[in-house]
């Protein structure tokens, strides 16, 4: 076992009991401070795969920005901040029965289709080759996304906005 | 390293989202279900890309990651909208349109 695997190991049980705790806990805030264990250890992975510009976009983007955001919508709707047991409906055990059917049909299909395949490592990838690849092959998806950072961005704010 | 331990471990994450999806009331906790998803879609294309020797799946998660902040930007303030009209945050108050 190297050391890639020993990392991925911590990061991953570090992930997933995040991950959880972000569906069950109890605190509305808890909920949001568990959620940057998730996404600094999917940023983590990145790192380990060697993806290092997706790894800062996904600490800038989602560490920095996202999480911010979502912590604003928790004040202003006044989430309460002590534990609260209205945080679930009564869903529960079907809930809890889709998601590992869901659960068990993937890792099935996915031990199957990929039995061995490795993931092999030979060199980082650099800023230069994503950005040659965005401005040569997806163009035109950048432009769009552009326009649809603009649409969202005016649509928040039109929505958001007090009409008085 | 295995492909399969990021495909596993991107399958289980995305399996608590959905839990998280189906089983919360709260708004803000179902977007954090929904961002947990996402990442674990991210997972996969940067493993695949990798693994695949190509750059287009990181190039794809770059755009996965943006579609993700505008959907919370849009979704908050939806959110916000909620809670002005109907003064709570729980979406199975939202129910103007049960039959």
């Amino acid at each position: 076992m190297g050391p890639q695997n020993v990392a991925f190991g911590i990061i991953a049980a570090a992930m997933i009991v995040g991950a959880i705790r972000v569906v069950t806990t109890k605190v509305v805030v808890h909920a949001a401070l568990y959620l940057v264990v998730v996404l600094a250890g999917a940023a983590g992975l990145y790192v380990l795969l060697a993806a290092e510009f997706v790894a800062w976009a996904q600490v800038l983007i989602y560490v920095g920005a996202i999480l911010v955001l979502l912590l604003f919508g928790i004040m202003l709707t006044r989430a309460p901040l002590h534990p609260s047991s209205e945080l679930d409906n009564d869903q529960r055990w079907p809930a809890l029965v889709v998601s590992l059917g869901i659960a068990g049909l993937l890792i099935a299909m996915l031990a199957d289709a990929f039995q061995d395949d490795k993931v092999r490592i030979t060199n980082a990838t650099g800023t230069g080759e994503i950005a040659d690849s965005i401005f040569n092959q997806f163009v035109v998806p950048f432009e769009v996304v552009s326009i649809l950072l603009l649409g969202a961005l005016v649509g928040a704010v039109v929505l958001a906005r007090r009409d008085d | 390293m295995y492909l399969n331990q990021y495909l596993f471990l991107a399958a289980v994450l995305f399996c608590i989202g959905v839990y998280g999806v189906l089983s919360r009331r709260h708004a803000v906790l179902v977007l954090m279900s929904v961002e947990i998803m996402l990442n674990a879609v991210n997972i996969n294309l940067i493993a695949f890309s990798v693994h695949i020797q190509e750059v287009s799946g990181q190039v794809f998660a770059l755009f996965v990651i943006t579609v993700a902040a505008a959907e919370v930007g849009v979704g908050l303030a939806i959110v916000i909208l909620i809670y002005r009209n109907l003064a709570s945050p729980y979406l199975d108050q939202v129910d103007s349109l049960k039959g």
